[in-house]
Parts: C-alpha cells; sequence; structure tokens
C-alpha cells in the first residue's frame, strides 16, 4: 500500500491547519520501510488551494497528508486518483512515520 | 502528543471558578463556593449555546464545549493540549491570531474569519478572544467564543438581493416600481421604449429585460441609431443584398437578421432619420425586413427595446420624429428616474461601487469618511449612476489608505456650487447650510481640506457683512467669540 511520492503541506514542522492557507510543503520521493526518502522543501509565493492541487498533479503525487481541506479541493484530488488523508494533527516526521508503518488515517491525532 | 489538562487544585474562593479534584478523575475543574454544592465545570460549559474554548497560555486547549465540538468535529476528549489552531483550522488563527495581542488590560477581540470543519466544510465563524485572569490580575489564559455566522451571512446576502434585479441596484421607491413591473414586462413581447437621463441604467435595463424573458437563449443585439450616419446604418439594420450599392460586394444580414428569436435593442431612437423611422415602422406592422437592393423579405421574430434620453414628444413637435412609429414603440414605457430623485440609492450604489471595484482592482476593502461620503451624498449627479460609478472608481484608484477622503475625490466635486451642505456633526459643532445662508464658494481654486473651506467661508461672510464682526458671527450661525477665535486660528485679524 506504499505511495511513492507524498505531500504534506507545512506550517512550521507540523501538518499544516489548513491546506489552502499553506506556503510550505513538504514532498517526499521513495519513502521506503527505513523510512529514509528524498525530501525536498517547495516555498509557494502565496497561499492557494488552487496552486497545491495544481502541484501535486504536476509532481505526479500520489499521497497528500494534510489537516483541513476543503470538499471540492479533497473531490477533486480524489478525481484525479491522488490519495487524501486528511484532518492529520501533528509534526509532518510523526505523519511520515506513521504513514510508513500504514497505520495513518484520516483524522488522527499523533 | 502529550495531552495536558494543566488543571491544579486551588484554594476555593467564593464565586469564582476553581479547578480541585473530582469526580471523573485525577484532576477535573469544579466551581465551588458558587452554590451550596460544587458544579462541574464542563457541564456548565457544555450547556453554553456558542462554542467556547478555554486555552493556556500558550493557546493549547484547556477546555471545550459541545457546541464547539458539535461545529468542527473533532472528538472532544482527544483536543486537550493541542494547539488551538489545529483544531479550530480558523483563518483567523493562522493570520491574525486575537490571543496574541491581548494582555491583562485589554478588552476582548473579536474578528470574523473561516473554519474548515471534519466534515471538509468552510464555515463563516466570528471568534471573541478574551484574556483569563486570575485573582490578582495575572493572565493565565484565553478564552474564546466561536460563533456560526453562516446564517447571518446568508441572510445578508438575501438582504442585499432584495435591492437587486440582475444588475440593477436600488430600494427606493421609484426603483422598487421598476422591480415591480420588469419580471411581467419581460414575459411579455410587446415593444419596450425606456426612456431617462443618461447614465441611469437604460442599456442594463434592456439586458435584464432580455435576459428575463423567454427569449433569453436568443442573441441580444444592440446598435446605436445615432451613431452612424443615414446609408450605413440602413444597413447595418436592415442589410443589403451584393451589388446593391457600390462596395456591396457580397450579401450582408442586417441587425434584424442578427437578432432573430432574439431582441433588438435600438439605442438613442431619438436621432434615428426620418427615412428609416418609416422602414422600422413597416418592420413594425409587417414583422418583415426588406434589405437594401432585395426584392425578398425576411420574416424577422424580433423584439424591439428602444430607448432614448431624448423627449421623444418634444421631437414629434418640431417634426423630427414621426407620431406614428412613437406610438407603435410606446407600447411599455418604462421611465428611469435621475440618481438625484432616487433616495437613499446614491448610499447603497456608492457601497456596492466600492466594494466590486475595490475587488476589481485588487485593492484593500476601502471605507468613505464621513466628509466624503457627505460630498457625495449631497452631489446632483447630471451623469446619475455611470457619473456615480466613475467617481467611486476615480476615488478607489487615488486612494492609497484604507479610507477614501475628499481629497481622494475628483476637484469638480468640492467646487463652490456643488457644495449645497457642510454639515460634519459632532466634529463640527457649528455647522450650517451654506446655500440656505446665501454664501457660497465663489474662488477658482479647489480647496479639499476643512480649515481652507471654513477659512475662505469666514472671509467670504465678512466681505458680505462689510468687515463687521457681529454680522459675520450671526450669518455664519456663530457666537462672535467663535468666529473670534477661528479668525485667529486662520490669521484672519
Amino acid at each position: 500500500m506504499m505511495s511513492k511520492k507524498i505531500l504534506i503541506p507545512l506550517h512550521e514542522n507540523d501538518v499544516a491547519p489548513r491546506f489552502d492557507l499553506a506556503t510550505e510543503v513538504l514532498i517526499v520521493t521513495g519513502i521506503g520501510k527505513a523510512g529514509s526518502g528524498d525530501k525536498r522543501m517547495v516555498v509557494l509565493p502565496r497561499a492557494s488551494a488552487d496552486q497545491l492541487c495544481h502541484l501535486a498533479i504536476t509532481e505526479g503525487v500520489q499521497t497528500v497528508i494534510c489537516s483541513g481541506i476543503e470538499d471540492d479541493y479533497y473531490q477533486y484530488l480524489t478525481w484525479k486518483r491522488i490519495e487524501v488523508i486528511d484532518s492529520v494533527i501533528g509534526s509532518s516526521e510523526a505523519a511520515l512515520e506513521r504513514f510508513v508503518e500504514g497505520t495513518l488515517k484520516p483524522g488522527e491525532i499523533l | 502528543m502529550k495531552k495536558v489538562f494543566g488543571h491544579n487544585a486551588n484554594v476555593p474562593v467564593k464565586g469564582s471558578i476553581r479547578v480541585v479534584a473530582g469526580r471523573r478523575g485525577a484532576a477535573l475543574p469544579y466551581i465551588n463556593n458558587l452554590f451550596k454544592v460544587s458544579i462541574d465545570f464542563f457541564e456548565l460549559l457544555d450547556e453554553i449555546a456558542i462554542g467556547v474554548a478555554v486555552l493556556s497560555m500558550d493557546r493549547k486547549i484547556v477546555a471545550m464545549n459541545q457546541t464547539l465540538n458539535a461545529l468542527i468535529g473533532f472528538n472532544q476528549k482527544e483536543v486537550f493540549g493541542i494547539a488551538c489552531a489545529h483544531i479550530l483550522r480558523s483563518d483567523v488563527c493562522l493570520q491574525n491570531c486575537p490571543a496574541l495581542s491581548l494582555n491583562e488590560k485589554s478588552s476582548p477581540k473579536c474578528i470574523e474569519g473561516n473554519l474548515i470543519n471534519m466534515d471538509r466544510q468552510l464555515i463563516p465563524i466570528r471568534i471573541t478572544s478574551t484574556a483569563l485572569k486570575d485573582i490578582d490580575g495575572n493572565m493565565v489564559g484565553f478564552v474564546e467564543t466561536v460563533e456560526d455566522i453562516s446564517l447571518i451571512r446568508k441572510l445578508d446576502e438575501t438582504t442585499r438581493h432584495a435591492y437587486k434585479f440582475n444588475n440593477i441596484i436600488g430600494r427606493s421607491p421609484e426603483m422598487e416600481k421598476i422591480f415591480q413591473i420588469l419580471p411581467s414586462l419581460a414575459q411579455s413581447d410587446s415593444s419596450v421604449l425606456i426612456t431617462g437621463e443618461t447614465g441611469t441604467g437604460k442599456d442594463m435595463v434592456a439586458e435584464t429585460i432580455h435576459h428575463s424573458s423567454n427569449r433569453a437563449k436568443g442573441p441580444f443585439v444592440k446598435i446605436n441609431c445615432g451613431a452612424l450616419p443615414e446609408t450605413l446604418l440602413e444597413s447595418e439594420l436592415f442589410g443589403h443584398r451584393k451589388g446593391s450599392f457600390t462596395g456591396a460586394i457580397e450579401n450582408k444580414p442586417g441587425r434584424f437578421q442578427q437578432a432573430h428569436n432574439g431582441t433588438l435593442y435600438l439605442t438613442e431612437i431619438g436621432d434615428l432619420p426620418l427615412s428609416l423611422q418609416v422602414k422600422l415602422l413597416t418592420f413594425l406592422d409587417d414583422k418583415e425586413v426588406f434589405p437594401l437592393g432585395s426584392v425578398k423579405g425576411f420574416i424577422a421574430d424580433v423584439r424591439i427595446i428602444a430607448a432614448t434620453h431624448r423627449n421623444l414628444e418634444q421631437r414629434v413637435n418640431d417634426n423630427r420624429f414621426r407620431k406614428d412609429l412613437l406610438y407603435r414603440l410606446n407600447v411599455i414605457r418604462l421611465h428611469l428616474p435621475p440618481l438625484r430623485d432616487r433616495q437613499g440609492d446614491i448610499q447603497l450604489l456608492i457601497d456596492h461601487f466600492l466594494n466590486t471595484l475595490s475587488t476589481q482592482l485588487g485593492k484593500k476593502k476601502l471605507s468613505l469618511s464621513r466628509k466624503a461620503l457627505k460630498i457625495l451624498l449631497n452631489y446632483h449627479y447630471p451623469g446619475n449612476v455611470r457619473e456615480l460609478r466613475n467617481i467611486v472608481e476615480y476615488a478607489v484608484n487615488i486612494c492609497g489608505d484604507q479610507q477614501i477622503k475628499p481629497k481622494h475625490l475628483p476637484s469638480y466635486l468640492l467646487e463652490a456650487d456643488q457644495i449645497d451642505v457642510v454639515d460634519i456633526a459632532q466634529e463640527r459643532p457649528s455647522s450650517y447650510v451654506l446655500k440656505s445662508e446665501g454664501i457660497g464658494f465663489t474662488g477658482t481654486k479647489t480647496h479639499q481640506d476643512w480649515p481652507d473651506i471654513e477659512k475662505r467661508m469666514i472671509m467670504e461672510a465678512l466681505i458680505k457683512a462689510g468687515g463687521r464682526k457681529n454680522r459675520t458671527a450671526a450669518s455664519l450661525g456663530w457666537a462672535r467669540s467663535t468666529l473670534w477665535r477661528k479668525m485667529k486660528k486662520y490669521a484672519i485679524c
């Protein structure tokens, strides 16, 4: 069930409370059981849910881990075959760890 | 993440909330000494009908009631010790947290924003944040109330639309009458004649009639009868056949043909040449158009809406407009009132244009100063709504602050004969009506600040009174001492 590319909108080191208000995103590629993957930080010129969706699609992201996301964007990403694990509260590290373990679920407070 | 309740047993004080060892576990909050028995603080919170959250100094959730829980959707028991921003998921928390600016002496801060709940819905909210203090007045945390204002927003929307018919805005009795007849008028297929001064919205009303009618799916074709020379206009209106005149290299359908199954809007109908008035008359009778050089007619199913700012009856008397055409067009007549006669609409339109133009021009939401508003409300708008829109657009463009002041308005608005009333209420206790006092500004210089206007006012009054201060003070409606003080202030002595 492991996805290859993950996108996490960030607020400091945590999963950003709002998908549409995040200006930083963490893109993790090739994450494996060991947890080591290629991590890349992208800083956006301004907060925009549309831009984030576009980024997720152009980057070929397979999973988005986020907190609050509007239904329109959730449905859009799902329609684009991107798995969205939303309402996740906690640090991005902890979220990645749980994702690698395969135990991360929507609404999880880490 | 560690979940912290953070309550310690304290010495109970009469009438205050104290946290003591509770029945639910090691540390549950109770209110002691308010009643004979202790009250569960959480249960009390749950009885409150608006969302309440108690936060620690580092803005982590200490307590939250069921109303807030129902609004955001998180499990009430799981949120303790978690930063408020992660639970509320509000733009207010992330961009303009009210708690950050609170101290012991601050009054409650109220900010509107939105949150995304667990159902992924964006909900408009109003957050009120208050500092929570101990008995010595030291800040120990915050109390936040969160109100769902989606109903208020919906109501605002409905109220706004109550003054609107498509894009036409107004709440004056004159406009209400028009709003009432427009829907039924749109459903009929009769010709409509719209009259009114320039800038009153004739084109907008014509389009609204079309879009509200059964012909809405058909074309809306507009032609300005005053914009083209007679020969060109005939070809434009009725079309021509190839070779019918020099330069007619191919068949051209006229506007009547283009408007087939739709609406043809003839603006400035008062300027239509007499020869074409006959052709239009024929069409209105037979519903058939004959392109130039063609013997074969075209039956056009077209509704005619005509508009003019001219007095057609006067033009009939001057033999410049055919009486029979007037009668045929005048099936339904709609007269749009000038803006100066639309009581209360100026303010409404100013607000509307301010909102839309600020957004369009990428500016922050702007407001009008009282002086600027007064000037706009007292102007007589010969160019009507179009002029008002242009004035607001000018001000929005020029204004670099958050508030539009008189200096941001076009200078002609501030010239003598435009200012009827200078009444700045409490700011200017010595207010009076300029025109009724017979005092007008005669200078040519444009003055934009109150001190300048006031100084000139005093000068003019002094001249008029022949330098006699008693008379000057009386004409200005001031006491002699006030006049003396102001003369000294402006160095007119």
